[in-house]
């Protein structure tokens, strides 16, 4: 039983960093319906970029906020400076762009940083959380972070004027532009949020996976199956989705006897599959319907 | 009267098509004008040249300033709303939300606020249903909506793409009332582009009537309605 319920929270903590990856993967796709392969890469140099600052000697809170507001900036440059220019080239281009990126991305951090594992702090500790043998500090604090940032985002998106038109800029782009919004900005404003959330996952499953230029490939994998599970149309779904896909991930690996920690990432894929061919919408996502 | 908005020798093209052809007409400051034609005759064409929403040439000027070149979103701050054919209404948000999103360009929050009761004022059903999603409306309170939420803008012209289309002969009346009161009491200046002819002519003070891409008539509604070519066209009787 102890088991059970340590593989079951260990599986919300890692669930709730395949939230985050899954968010940013749908303020992409909402913005310009295509999933961004290079996510996990953006995510990966942030949290570079938050290493660096911290090897300056900027404490974590001010080099975490520091990198939340550069990831931001990068996410805008990203998307003005290529994907703008594609906003109406055909899916493969997108494709071979996001590609493209992802390898850039890559080479860059191993050139600058090289290929080596690095140590990432973590500002939470990595004692027993509230005593309990169950969860570490660590793991309670990726929980809280990734709940705090769905509150924010909730209220961004419900409460404020400029959530209201990134939400009516990804629905219906022409009515939006038809009352005054500027879409092509709210797709800006996705890239940069889509970065900066994406920075949060990286920042804080790095003391899990240390920091390499790889380290979030398999991390993406499973954002895109949260997301997919989810509904890519609903940040909510991606979110529980997240969660979900982090505990079946801990249980399977621990009692489906075979899997291990080898065969976690094939489950991932294979939960991909299922979904787009038993549900493709996700659990809450909506269908989207096109006349013809 | 001066003259708020004036064509001249508009062209518009989808890829190789030619849609319009050298079309000129202007609309007088508070005026209500129809724009009628036949199924692809050019009038939704004009009205989302107007907007830049298809590629076209030729001059457009909206109280002296040149439309071409803007943005569609730029166009629409100058202070023309248009409700395009299909509503565009925003069916997974709210009504509320739905009128809102018409006023989020503006910056006078309160004025916004009691815009939106004015609209309640102006529509009562919308009221009844503010925290509904707006695609859970009927088509005819779904085209007050879309007009309420083209009105938030506080438009100095309103462009409307058929109001009229699939809706019951009362509600369209319902509007077309509403509408009249619109142009008289809040000086919006509007264009309707309409197949109901009939109708439009009634609401109307001005008439263009636009054949394969070209003004064929222009003048006062009434004596427009009297035109026995429009008469048979148009009117079918």
């Amino acid at each position: 039983m102890e088991l059970l319920t340590n593989q079951i929270l260990a599986g919300i903590a890692t669930g709730a960093i395949y939230a985050c990856m899954a968010l940013a993967v749908v303020m992409i796709y909402q913005a310009i319906d295509h999933l961004n392969f290079a996510q996990g890469e953006m995510a990966m140099f942030s949290t570079f970029i938050a290493w660096q600052l911290m090897q300056w000697g900027v404490p974590y809170w001010w080099a975490f906020l520091a990198t939340l507001a550069l990831s931001f900036a990068g996410g805008v440059i990203i998307e003005r400076a290529l994907f703008k220019p594609l906003a109406n080239a055909p899916i493969l281009t997108h494709v071979a762009g996001f590609i493209a990126l992802f390898a850039i991305i890559n080479s860059v951090a191993g050139l600058t940083w090289d290929f080596t594992i690095k140590q990432f702090p973590t500002p939470f500790g990595s004692s027993p959380f509230l005593g309990s043998q169950l969860i570490s500090t660590h793991q309670a604090g990726m929980i809280g972070v990734t709940l705090v940032l769905l509150l924010l985002l909730y209220f961004f998106f419900q409460f404020t004027r400029v959530g209201l038109a990134m939400r009516a800029a990804a629905t219906l782009p022409e009515s939006a532009r038809l009352v005054g919004i500027n879409t092509s900005w709210m797709v800006a404003l996705g890239w940069g949020m889509a970065a900066a959330i994406g920075s949060i996952a990286g920042m804080l499953i790095a003391p899990v996976v240390f920091l390499e230029p790889n380290m979030m490939g398999g991390v993406l994998i499973y954002g895109f199956a949260a997301a997919v599970l989810g509904g890519l149309t609903s940040p909510f779904g991606a979110v529980v989705g997240g969660f979900l896909v982090g505990i079946f991930e801990n249980l399977a690996g621990t009692y489906i006897p075979g899997v291990g920690n080898e065969l976690k990432l094939p489950i991932a894929l294979a939960l991909i599959i299922t979904v787009l061919v038993v549900k493709p919408n996700g659990l809450f996502g909506r269908a989207i319907v096109k006349r013809v | 009267m001066t003259a708020m908005l004036n064509i001249r020798d508009l062209k518009a093209y989808y890829g190789q098509v030619q849609a319009l052809h050298g079309l000129e007409f202007g609309l007088n400051e508070g005026s209500l004008t129809t724009l009628l034609g036949a199924n692809g005759a050019g009038k939704t064409t004009t009205l989302r040249a107007i907007c830049n929403m298809v590629r076209s040439t030729g001059s457009i000027e909206f109280e002296g300033k040149p439309l071409s070149g803007r943005s569609t979103e730029n166009i629409v701050r100058l202070g023309i709303a248009h409700v395009p054919q299909g509503r565009g209404t925003f069916t997974t948000m709210t009504v509320d939300e739905n009128l809102q999103l018409g006023a989020i360009t503006r910056k006078d929050r309160a004025a916004v606020t009691s815009d939106i009761e004015r609209m309640y004022a102006h529509f009562p059903v919308l009221k009844q249903r503010h925290t509904q999603q707006a695609g859970t409306l009927s088509g005819g309170e779904q085209q007050m909506l879309a007009v309420a939420r083209a009105l938030m803008l506080r438009p100095r012209l309103m462009l409307l793409d058929e109001p009229s289309f699939g809706l019951a002969p009362l509600i369209v009346r319902d509007l077309f009332r509403i509408l009249g009161k619109i142009n008289r009491e809040d000086k919006v200046t509007i264009l309707v582009v309409e197949q109901n002819a009939q109708l439009a002519l009634e609401l109307a003070d001005q008439a263009y009537v636009i054949e394969t891409g070209r003004i064929v008539m222009s003048g006062n509604a009434d004596d427009i309605a009297n035109n026995e070519d429009v008469r048979k066209s148009y009117l079918g009787y």
